[in-house]
């Protein structure tokens, strides 16, 4: 007699992966996608797995999507696994936003900022119509488009770097002056989080956090579970230089660069008592890739957990375990996920003490 | 046998993890190593093992990487499984005592593929190294043998304290009253302790742990067990130990004894396995194919070794 409880699971495993495999592949045109088309083509999907996954490899990124067929938890996932794999054999020195080479700069709070505002490719002012000529496109149109954007780039070279929003409001006085990084940056990869956390755990932690999730419990604060009343004093995209130390001279050297997004809001000013000047509160957001909302439900929620670790939380968004601990979308989607597997020695358990109490109160 | 084991899952797998197998150039560059994780990583797991057996029941926190299975299907025993296998070992994997159950299936594949040279097993006695979820196997533990629980929640705190920094201190000052008005609270409102698995159980006089979803039946197992047994929780990022020849009890009052499920039926007879006869096993309630309730062992292989026993 067989084991009926609970066997067969090899063959089962193997043949829903399979199944998996041809539901992946099965198609009329039987086109498979290419890593350039979904970097390019699928630009923002592209930019949440590389952030989620906190793994800067746009060419893994694009496997990873292609890999989970376009499931952004899974992808990130993807992502993180591999992450597991690499040691860390360096750090890079610390990098300020400033010396992004721009794509995108806005900033709410003025309408003239030095520099100007550069609005750069946003679906913003899009009017959500479907544009149904896209329903037929051929590559000759994709290279027309191509070459005519490129024609018309202006001659003159734009500036490499422009001026933060925020010094100027610094300049005026208006915000608390910048001090000094304390200590190095917290590696919540390397180091275990134990509450409390510094800032610095905590905006690793949310630099790659679930979309969805951090921007929910950040709206709870700006609906009215919370009162953080931001401004985006700016929101720029671009290409962040990484540097190394060289191997030789230890001068540092470009390596590379990474596309980001960071936003940095104002807030209303809070009484401090060791102040005698009060001043606007500061937000920051940062994170892999092109999301603007998701750095600015960051730089909202940066804001409520300083609010949050400076007096007692008043509200779910300051309170930076409730936070921290529920914005990881690996870890989230994991345990939810967790509830399909077996559980019949803990049921069985149950049913023992619900039979049992079933009789006391008979 | 064993080896057939390994044979087997290596093959079947081979396919979906090419770049192990297949080593072309392309996909070279992204080559996984033995036991998937970096060194560093192994490393920092055993680092943390070794304070977890020095502190028996103290939860220590670790970074806890991530890995290719979900979180909440093992990671922070695989964790340990992978810091601490050499290609010496002889692995056991278990799921809800099965050795087939479709998690451990999984999981044996990761390492076999992951971890060339491992031997693989199902014998209970012939393990080194066990990794399991939900159960301790019937057959006792012999001094030297590895037991790595898969655990979900760490802390028996929780149900009584959502904040993790109040209950560290809660534990620091141990400080478990709560529970015990919980205990309590449960007697008056049902005349039964309720909690099912997850027992709250105090180590060395001490840190109380989650001894993971182990049923009540399993407690009992880790008071003076003579192998050590290591908890892995990987998405709450802790590890802790029961250390061989460590007090393991649950709690309880002086009055109301610990009691662990009730396998008697209506006529106050000790119900058997339907398979093996077993009348002291941990039984799985399941409903067969004409309707009618049985009840089977939940550890596979002692159900098996029973079988042979009778043969």
């Amino acid at each position: 007699m067989g084991y009926i409880a609970i066997k067969g699971g090899e063959t089962a495993i193997g043949q829903a992966q399979e199944l998996l495999e041809f539901l992946r592949t099965h198609s009329f045109t039987a086109n498979p996608l290419s890593l350039d088309q979904i970097q390019h083509q699928l630009h923002f999907l592209h930019s949440r797995v590389l952030s989620e996954g906190g793994l800067y490899h746009p060419e893994l990124a694009s496997l990873a999507i292609k890999q989970s067929m376009g499931d952004t938890l899974e992808a990130a996932f993807y992502l993180r696994a591999y992450r597991s794999t690499r040691p860390r054999l360096s750090e890079t020195p610390l990098q300020g936003g400033k010396n992004m080479r721009l794509i995108r700069r806005i900033s709410a709070a003025f309408k003239d900022i030095p520099g100007g505002q550069m609005l750069g490719p946003t679906s913003d002012y899009l009017q959500r119509l479907f544009r149904f000529e896209l329903l037929d496109e051929s590559p000759e149109q994709f290279r027309k488009i191509a070459k005519s954007w490129l024609q018309e780039t202006p001659k003159e070279a734009l500036p490499t770097t422009f001026p933060k929003v925020l010094e100027s409001l610094r300049q005026e006085g208006l915000l608390p002056s910048v001090s000094e990084c304390p200590n190095r940056p917290f590696d919540i990869t390397r180091e275990p989080i134990v509450f409390p956390v510094t800032r610095s755990a905590a905006l690793a932690t949310m630099a790659r956090a679930e979309t969805g999730s951090i921007l929910a419990i950040a709206y709870s604060n700006m609906r009215g579970y919370g009162d953080i009343h931001p401004t985006v004093a700016e929101l720029r995209v671009g290409y962040l230089p990484v540097q190394m130390p060289h191997l030789v001279t230890g001068e540092l050297i470009e390596v590379g660069e990474i596309l980001m997004t960071e936003c940095e809001v104002v807030a209303m000013y809070d009484a401090e008592p060791n102040q005698n000047t009060p001043t606007f509160g500061l937000g920051y957001g940062a994170c892999f890739g092109h999301n603007e909302v998701k750095a600015i439900a960051m730089a909202i929620l940066d804001r409520a957990l300083q609010k949050g670790m400076k007096h007692s939380p008043d509200h779910p968004s300051e309170d930076p375990e409730f936070v921290l601990l529920h914005i990881d979308g690996i870890e989230s989607m994991g345990f939810a996920s967790h509830y399909k597997l077996p559980h019949y020695v803990t049921f069985q358990s149950d049913l023992d003490r619900l039979r049992s109490t079933q009789n006391q109160s008979r | 046998m064993i080896q057939s084991l390994t044979d087997e899952a290596i093959q079947k797998n081979g396919a979906s993890v090419g770049v192990l197998n297949t080593a072309s150039s392309e996909t070279n560059r992204y080559n996984y190593q033995f036991g998937f994780l970096d060194e560093y990583a192994k490393k920092e797991v055993r680092r943390t093992l070794l304070k977890a057996v020095a502190i028996p029941g103290y939860q220590v926190p670790y970074a806890s990487r991530e890995m290719p299975i979900a979180r909440g299907f093992g990671t922070g025993g695989l964790q340990i499984t992978l810091s601490l296998i050499g290609s010496n070992e002889i692995l056991k994997v278990i799921d809800q005592g099965s050795d087939d159950s479709v998690n451990a299936v999984n999981i044996r594949k990761f390492v076999a593929t992951t971890c060339p040279g491992v031997t693989l097993t199902r014998q209970t006695a012939e393990a080194t190294l066990i990794q399991s979820r939900h159960r301790i196997p019937e057959k006792r533990l012999k001094f030297g043998q590895i037991l790595v629980l898969q655990v979900p929640y760490p802390d028996p705190l929780v149900v009584v304290e959502p904040s993790e920094e109040k209950r560290k201190i809660m534990h620091g000052d141990g400080d478990y009253a709560r529970l015990w008005v919980k205990l309590y609270e449960d007697m008056v409102k049902f005349k039964e302790i309720t909690i099912s698995h997850r027992y709250p159980t105090r180590i060395n006089g001490f840190y109380v742990i989650d001894p993971s979803p182990i049923p009540r039946f399993d407690v009992p197992k880790l008071h003076q067990a003579e192998a050590l047994c290591l908890f892995g929780a990987g998405r709450e990022k802790k590890i802790y130990a029961v250390p061989p020849y460590t007090d393991a009890e649950p709690l309880s009052f002086s009055d109301i004894p610990f009691r662990v499920e009730d396998f008697t039926d209506e006529q106050g007879n000790r119900r058997t396995c339907q398979r093996c006869g077993s009348m002291t096993s941990f039984l799985n309630e399941l409903i067969d194919s004409k309707g009618a309730k049985v009840y089977q062992c939940s550890d596979s292989n002692y159900c098996d070794s029973q079988l042979g026993d009778q043969k």
